[in-house]
C-alpha cells in the first residue's frame, strides 16, 4: 500500500529531523530530558508512598497538579483561537501559526492527562475508566465527560495537522474538502473542553466558590487569552531560531485576539468581586480567603496580589494600538498575561474552593518538593512533545523533508 | 440495585443475570446454606475445564515435554503448568509485589491466582451474589495466606423494607469522643495518619451553630465550660452529591440507604471529596497500617475490611454491624446516649420516635442532599 509506504518514510524522515540540529537544540533537549527523568523519579516516589508525599490532605485534597490540568485545558482551548480564522474565515494570516497552536494544543492535552494521572491515587486501576471493560458513569459524573471530550479534541487536533503535513509531505495540496469539516468540528469542541472542565468544579453544590455560572464563561475568556499569548510567545522563539517565516501581521492578529479576550476576562473579574464583596454572604468566605486571608491564614495572597496587577497591566498596555504593536512590549504583556493567569486559573481557583473546608476548617496548603518535581517533570514533557511536533512541522512547511520515491 | 442502566458496558461476561432474589431458597440470605456451596463448587470445575482447554489450545499435544518442563525439569500436571504460566506472566507484568517466591510452593502460587484475580476483578455493585461471594472467599483465603490468621469477611446485602437512619441529640453529647474511638477500633482505620471519620465540632454558649469558630480537633478536658458538642461524619444522603461525580461508580447507595464504596474499585480521584458538603469523605494517602492484634475481624466488604493506599474510605454506618441487627460501634460506644440509629421504616423504632416528637433539622438543607442524619435538642 502506497500510503502505507510513504508513512514509513515520513516517520523515518521525522526521526532523522528531531534527532538532528544546532548545538542549542540539543543543550534544549538534554535539558528537558534531564528535567523530565527528574520528574520520574519523584513521581516514583509517589507511587511507592503514596499521595501523602504531596501537599494535599483531606482538608484540601486537590492541590497543584489539578490546577496546572485546569489550566493547560485552556491552552489546549485556545488553539481554536487559530484555527477558526484559518479555515472557517478563510483568513490567511493564520495558515503557518495554526499549526504551530494544533501542536500546542496536542502537547497541553498530553500534559493534562499526564497531571490528572499523577493525580490519581490508584493508577494501575485507571482501566476501570475505559468504557467498555471498565465502568463509565456517563452521563452522571461531569468526569466521564471530560475524558470524552479531551480524548476527542487530542484525537482530532493528531488527525488535522497530521493530514495537512502528510499531504504537504508528498509536495501535495490538502484537500480542503477533507479538513475543512474537521476544522469546524474542532472549534466547538475547543470550546467544549474549557466548559466541560469548568463544569466538572460548578456543578458541586460543596463548593460555593466553584458553584458560580460565571465560572465556565470566565474559564473561556481566560483561556483564549492565556493559550495565544503563549502562542504568540513560541512563534517569537521559532520566528528567531528557525527560518520559518512569520509575517508580524500574523503576531499582531493574534495580539489583537489576545487583547480582546483578556479584556473580556477583566470585566468578568471585576464582576466576580463586585458580587462577592458588595454584599458578602457566607459564601464570599473562599474569596475573602484568596484575597485577603481568613483568620490570620494568608499563604494564597502573595500569589493572587501578584497574578491581579499583572493582568491589570498587561490588559491595560494590550488595549493600546501603539503599545500592542511592538513587539517587544507584546512579547512582555503576553509573559505578564500568561503567568497572571495560570495563577488565577490555577492555584487562585482550585485551593480556595477547598478553604475554608465544610465545616469553616481553614486548613491550608503548599506543595511539596516532589509534587513541584512532578509538576515540573510534566511541563518539560509537553515543552518536548511540542518541540519534536514543531520542528517535524517546520521541516515539512520549508519543503526540507520531502518524500522521495525511490 | 441497579434497575436502570446508565452506563455502557461491553459484555465480557462479568455481569451475568443476576438471580432475582437475594437470598436462596432455604430463606438463608448469609450464603451458607447448601445449593449455594454446591453452586460455587460447580462454578470450580468449569473453571477447571477452561484451564484444561486453554492449556490444550496453548501446549496441544506437546504438552508431555512443554518448555516448563524442560527449565524446571519437574513433573507437573496442565493445570499446574497453566498456573506457573500466569504466575510468570504476573512477574513480568509486575503485578505482584513479593514476586521472588512465586513458584516456590502452593501457598505463593495460590496468592499470586488470588492477587491476579483480585487485580482483574469487577466492580462489587454489579456482581451478582455468587461473584460477590467467591471475591469475600479469595480476600479471606488471600488474608489466611499472608498472616496466617483467619477473618471473617461477609458480603451480605441489604435487607428488604429496611432504610438506616441517625440521630444526634446535641443536649446529651458532652465531648467524650469514646464514638471516635469505637469508631476507629471497629472499622480499622489507619493509625498512622489518625483518620477518623466522625469529627466532634466544640462550639461556644451563646453563639449558635457557629461552625466557623469551632474547635474539631480539641484536646483537653471535657465537657468544657461555656461550650456545646456536635458530631459530624457522613451522613447517608438520600440524594447523594458523591455519588453522580463518580467516574466508574465505585461508590453508591445501597437499597437499605447506606452509601458505600468498593475500595478495589475506587481509582483515588478524590472528585467525590471536593462534591461532599459534609467532610464525609476520608483519603488514603498513605499505605493504612492497623497493628496485626489490633484488626477487627469481623468485616464487611463494603465497609472495614482492609483498605490500600490511594483509595478514599467512609463511615458505612457499620455495615458490617448494621445488617446484622447490631447497632454502629458508635452508637454502642456513646456514654451519654446523644447518638440513636434505626430502621426508618420501622414505626416502632427509637429513630422514627424522635423524628416525630423531637423538633429535628439536618445540616446545609439548602443544598437538596436529604441527608438521614438528623439532630435534635432535649
Amino acid at each position: 500500500m502506497g500510503v502505507l509506504k510513504v508513512f514509513k518514510s515520513l516517520v523515518i524522515d521525522s526521526l532523522d529531523t528531531i534527532t538532528k540540529g544546532s548545538k542549542k537544540y540539543h543543550i534544549w533537549m538534554g535539558f528537558l530530558t534531564l528535567v523530565m527523568l527528574i520528574g520520574m523519579y519523584c513521581y516514583s516516589i509517589q507511587l511507592d508512598e503514596g499521595l501523602s508525599v504531596t501537599g494535599m490532605t483531606d482538608r484540601v485534597s486537590w492541590g497543584l497538579y489539578i490546577s496546572n490540568f485546569t489550566f493547560l485545558v485552556g491552552v489546549a482551548a485556545a488553539a481554536v483561537m487559530l484555527v477558526m480564522p484559518t479555515y472557517v474565515l478563510k483568513d490567511i494570516d493564520f495558515k503557518q501559526a495554526v499549526l504551530i497552536g494544533e501542536g500546542l494544543a496536542v502537547a497541553a492535552l498530553i500534559m493534562c492527562l499526564a497531571f490528572v494521572v499523577a493525580d490519581m491515587g490508584g493508577p494501575s486501576v485507571l482501566w476501570h475508566m475505559i468504557p467498555g471493560i471498565g465502568v463509565f458513569n456517563f452521563p452522571a459524573s461531569m468526569l466521564t465527560w471530560d475524558v470524552i471530550v479531551l480524548n476527542g479534541y487530542l484525537f482530532i487536533n493528531i488527525t488535522i495537522p497530521l493530514y495537512i503535513l502528510f499531504r504537504h509531505y508528498q509536495g501535495k495540496e490538502a484537500k480542503k474538502k477533507v479538513y475543512v469539516p474537521g476544522a469546524v468540528l474542532s472549534v466547538f469542541w475547543a470550546v467544549g473542553i474549557h466548559l466541560v472542565t469548568a463544569f466538572l468544579y460548578q456543578g458541586l453544590q460543596a463548593r460555593p466558590f466553584w458553584n458560580n455560572a460565571l465560572l465556565g464563561p470566565r474559564f473561556l475568556a481566560s483561556a483564549f487569552a492565556a493559550g495565544p499569548a503563549l502562542i504568540i510567545l513560541v512563534l517569537a522563539v521559532i520566528r528567531s531560531f528557525t527560518a520559518f517565516k512569520i509575517p508580524d501581521k500574523t503576531i499582531k492578529k493574534i495580539a489583537m485576539i489576545v487583547t480582546v479576550a483578556a479584556q473580556i476576562n477583566l470585566i468578568m473579574l471585576v464582576s466576580e468581586l463586585f458580587k462577592e464583596f458588595y454584599a458578602p454572604t457566607h459564601h464570599s468566605e473562599s474569596a475573602y480567603y484568596l484575597f485577603f486571608g481568613l483568620h490570620g491564614k494568608d499563604a494564597l495572597l502573595p500569589w493572587i496580589w501578584t497574578a491581579i496587577p499583572m493582568n491589570v497591566i498587561a490588559t491595560i498596555i494590550l488595549t493600546f494600538g501603539k503599545f500592542r504593536n511592538k513587539l517587544k512590549v507584546l512579547y512582555f504583556c503576553c509573559f505578564l498575561l500568561f503567568v497572571a493567569i495560570w495563577i488565577e486559573k490555577g492555584f487562585g481557583l482550585i485551593v480556595p474552593g477547598f478553604i475554608p473546608g465544610p465545616y469553616g476548617k481553614i486548613a491550608e496548603y503548599l506543595p511539596t518538593g516532589i509534587e513541584i518535581g512532578v509538576t515540573l517533570g510534566i511541563w518539560a514533557l509537553g515543552a518536548f512533545v511540542f518541540t519534536i511536533l514543531a520542528k517535524t512541522a517546520i521541516g515539512i512547511e520549508l519543503g526540507e523533508l520531502r518524500y522521495k520515491p525511490k | 440495585m441497579s434497575d436502570n442502566k446508565k452506563w455502557y458496558t461491553l459484555d465480557l461476561g462479568l455481569n451475568k443475570k443476576k438471580s432475582t432474589s437475594s437470598s436462596c431458597g432455604c430463606g438463608n440470605s448469609q450464603g451458607s446454606c447448601t445449593s449455594q456451596a454446591q453452586q460455587t463448587k460447580e462454578e470450580e470445575l468449569s473453571a477447571d475445564e477452561f484451564y484444561e482447554r486453554a492449556v490444550n489450545a496453548a501446549i496441544g499435544d506437546e504438552r508431555k515435554k512443554d518448555g516448563f518442563e524442560q527449565v524446571f525439569d519437574v513433573k507437573m500436571d496442565r493445570r499446574d503448568a497453566f498456573k506457573k504460566l500466569t504466575a510468570s506472566l504476573l512477574i513480568g507484568a509486575g503485578a505482584v509485589s513479593s514476586c521472588t517466591s512465586i513458584t516456590k510452593d502452593s501457598d505463593s502460587k495460590e496468592k499470586a491466582q488470588i492477587d491476579w484475580e483480585e487485580q482483574f476483578k469487577g466492580n462489587y455493585k454489579l456482581m451478582t451474589d455468587d461473584e460477590k461471594k467467591s471475591t469475600v472467599d479469595r480476600l479471606m483465603r488471600s488474608y489466611e495466606l499472608r498472616t496466617g490468621k483467619n477473618i471473617n469477611m461477609s458480603s451480605k446485602n441489604a435487607e428488604e423494607d429496611v432504610l438506616f437512619g441517625y440521630a444526634f441529640n446535641i443536649s446529651k453529647c458532652q465531648g467524650y469522643m469514646n464514638c471516635v474511638s469505637a469508631c476507629v477500633e471497629e472499622n480499622n482505620q489507619d493509625r498512622n495518619s489518625q483518620m477518623q471519620y466522625i469529627r466532634i465540632h466544640e462550639m461556644d454558649d451563646g453563639k449558635g451553630f457557629n461552625f466557623n469558630e469551632a474547635d474539631d480537633n480539641y484536646y483537653h478536658e471535657v465537657p468544657a465550660e461555656g461550650h456545646f458538642y456536635m458530631g459530624t461524619q457522613c451522613f447517608h444522603c438520600d440524594n447523594p452529591p458523591c455519588v453522580d461525580v463518580c467516574p466508574v461508580q465505585a461508590t453508591w447507595k445501597e437499597e437499605d440507604g447506606l452509601v458505600v464504596i468498593d475500595y478495589d474499585w475506587c481509582v483515588g480521584c478524590r472528585y467525590c471529596m471536593a462534591a461532599c458538603p459534609y467532610d464525609g469523605r476520608r483519603f488514603n494517602w498513605s499505605k493504612p497500617e492497623v497493628p496485626e492484634n489490633e484488626v477487627n475481624k469481623n468485616q464487611h466488604y463494603l465497609g472495614n475490611r482492609m483498605r490500600k493506599k490511594g483509595v478514599m474510605e467512609k463511615c458505612t454506618f457499620c455495615v458490617q454491624r448494621s445488617r446484622k441487627g447490631k447497632n454502629p460501634a458508635c452508637v454502642e460506644a456513646c456514654p451519654t446516649g446523644a447518638r440513636i440509629f434505626g430502621n426508618l421504616l420501622d414505626p416502632k423504632s427509637t429513630i422514627r420516635w424522635v423524628l416525630e416528637n423531637k423538633k429535628v433539622f439536618r445540616l446545609k438543607e439548602d443544598l437538596g442532599t436529604e441527608p438521614k442524619f438528623w439532630y435534635f435538642m432535649d
